[in-house]
């Protein structure tokens, strides 16, 4: 038993480690390949079963039978950063002062507005697809990047509450104190003494509303069509008319990319013992 | 907005000190202005979020009265007749037990494994650091992009799915186009995706336990089995449920993952209660109708949450007495 535990670990390890990976190898190796080495059945390894080709990563930028890649890139960077900051920002000061002071509106308590913030997440995006589609035409911002934001918003915000307000509960009170008796204001204790100190709940709520911002595929399904165009909703045209394997395979690793780097952060994080307040 | 502003009942914070001007620690200044700052902290958000949420949640119940479709739009009053429509629909209740197949199917999947694999990147393990890392790529990619390439694996003839099933000895799969396999494939993803998030979870969890019962039950010689079972899961239990009712609320609104995939079909083999509702709306323009849908699927959401969350507390806390 007790030397069968490792191999048995290791495996499992291993295991696991191939099928997360898989995807990847195959989308990287698909996308050097042309017409011949898809068509002919599954093909592994380049210059052993198929020749190589950059065609799939050319098409990316205005090369042949491909799309341009790169405005739907800026726009997906621009609506994931603005909603993200906006939500950081209200969800922050929301968090910090749910978790200092007492609100209370007939029965409705503190516990009750976090988990009105919280609940916000139960709501299926098609649910809400309708009503934002004719908001934003009301307002004159379907097809928007800003249009887009607001909507994230109501996405996002609910995720920062929910990771702030659970570091705040675990940051000493004794802080803001010695901040207001060298005869700070609250707002003035929270900006120079309370959030510097804030920073990891900070990113950790960052990293989670980028990750949730950046992978929305639905909203920007429904609510954009042309002047703006969020990186997966470009991606997934690609996949309803005939585009080749390659330039999808490409396409797909160019953007998940950037969230690879993410998943480090967050690991750091992770093993530092930031995360553990999140949950509970 | 009269929010009033009754400080913290001093037992309420059971051993905080009071600090040296007298004041309890949180009520940080004088009523009158407390009242004023803590608003400032409060109202930007929950403003912006009541009026981005409110006037679609409050919009969609009014529609579902109404007959809107794509030959007549507007906002007319036929009562409850929608709903009548829907509790004869058996296409919707299909899609709804559908979805609670998949749902609560791919969270049991998600949360062995997840647990399993924390569990293993916890302690000592060679690269664990980077170990971590791997197990939390998949949730930080984009469902639908991943699930575009899944698309191509699944490919009967073209895709490496089947070959892997053959390096197994086992018959080739017509993945994307037989229905119980395409429900299969749909779960595949879903569980590629997301068992990251549970791991992530429950590590966090894990990391954050206190070392003394370990300690203990290394000292009466307890086996990593024993330790388990009798230490490690009875401190893991509320955070295990709170993991558990947060994926089953992002699995219940699975969606994209069947867009791409499968489409709902082949048939309505893979159509879940979101997916149709957007057939009804988006696709048939049949607005009032997947209102109706829509605010129904809430309610029995919410619902059925609350039995789960509460069935949840008492198989798993009820275990530890």
């Amino acid at each position: 038993m007790s030397r069968l535990y490792p191999v048995l670990k290791y495996g499992a390890i291993l295991g696991w480690s191939a099928f997360v990976v898989a995807p990847f190898l195959w989308a990287l190796t698909t996308s050097f390949k042309t017409i011949n080495g898809v068509t002919s059945g599954p093909r592994y390894l380049p210059w052993l079963q198929y020749e190589p080709s950059l065609q799939g990563w050319t098409s990316l930028f205005g090369g042949t039978g491909g799309i341009d890649i790169v405005q739907p890139y800026m726009d997906s960077i621009v609506v994931t950063l603005g909603a993200s900051a906006i939500s950081i920002v209200l969800g922050t000061l929301a968090a910090y002062g749910l978790s200092r002071f007492k609100y209370q509106l007939g029965f409705v308590k503190n516990s009750d507005i976090v988990f009105f913030f919280v609940s916000q997440r139960i709501m299926p995006p098609v649910v809400l697809a309708i009503p934002f589609f004719l908001m934003l035409q009301f307002l004159g911002l379907l097809d928007s990047a800003l249009g887009l934001i607001i909507v994230y918003v109501a996405l996002l915000l609910p995720i920062a509450v929910w990771v702030m307000v659970d570091f705040f509960n675990n940051v000493p009170r004794q802080l803001d104190e010695m901040a207001m008796l060298d005869g700070c204001t609250p707002l003035r204790g929270f900006v120079l003494v309370v959030l510097p100190n804030s920073l990891p709940g900070i990113i950790v709520a960052a990293l989670f509303c980028v990750i949730f911002g950046w992978n929305d595929f639905f909203f920007a399904f429904t609510l954009t069509f042309t002047q703006t165009q969020l990186l997966p909703v470009a991606i997934v045209a690609l996949n309803s008319s005939v585009t080749p394997w390659w330039t999808l395979s490409a396409s797909a690793l160019i953007s998940v990319t950037p969230l690879v780097i993410i998943a480090v952060l967050v690991e750091r994080f992770l093993s530092r013992g930031h995360l553990a307040g999140a949950i509970r | 907005m009269a929010l009033g502003v009754e400080p913290p009942a001093p037992s309420s914070e059971p051993g905080v000190p009071l600090s040296r001007t007298g004041r309890r620690p949180g009520q940080l200044e004088g009523p009158g202005t407390a009242r004023r700052y803590k608003l400032y902290f409060l109202l930007p958000g929950l403003i912006v979020l009541l009026l981005i949420i409110l006037f679609p949640l409050l919009f969609t119940i009014r529609v579902s009265f109404s007959s809107w479709n794509v030959s007549q739009p507007g906002l007319d009053w036929i009562g409850g007749s929608n709903y009548e429509r829907l509790f004869a629909d058996a296409r919707y209740w299909a899609s709804l037990g559908r979805l609670a197949l998949i749902a609560i199917g791919t969270v049991a999947i998600e949360y062995v494994l997840g647990f399993a694999l924390a569990l293993l990147v916890w302690r000592e393990v060679k690269g664990r650091r980077f170990f971590r890392v791997l197990f939390l790529v998949p949730m930080m990619t984009t469902p639908v992009i991943m699930t575009v390439i899944w698309r191509t694996i699944f490919h009967e003839s073209l895709g490496p799915a089947n070959d892997v099933m053959a390096l197994f000895g086992l018959p080739a799969q017509q993945w994307l186009t037989s229905s119980g396999a395409a429900v299969v494939s749909v779960m595949i993803v879903e569980i590629w995706q997301w068992t990251p998030f549970m791991v992530l979870l429950l590590l966090a969890g894990l990391l954050s336990l206190p070392r003394e019962p370990f300690l203990a039950a290394a000292i009466d010689g307890a086996g990593p089995i024993r330790t388990f079972f009798r230490v490690t899961f009875p401190l893991m239990v509320p955070i295990s449920i709170g993991a558990i009712i947060i994926r089953l609320i992002e699995a219940s609104k699975i969606m994209d993952t069947v867009y791409v995939l499968t489409s709902g079909g082949p048939g309505t083999a893979t159509e879940t209660s979101s997916y149709y509702i957007y057939i009804r709306g988006l696709r048939d323009f049949q607005i009032g109708y997947a209102a109706s849908m829509s605010f129904a699927y809430l309610v029995i959401m919410i619902v059925s949450l609350t039995f789960i969350a509460r069935g949840l507390n008492r198989a798993l806390a009820g275990r530890r007495a």
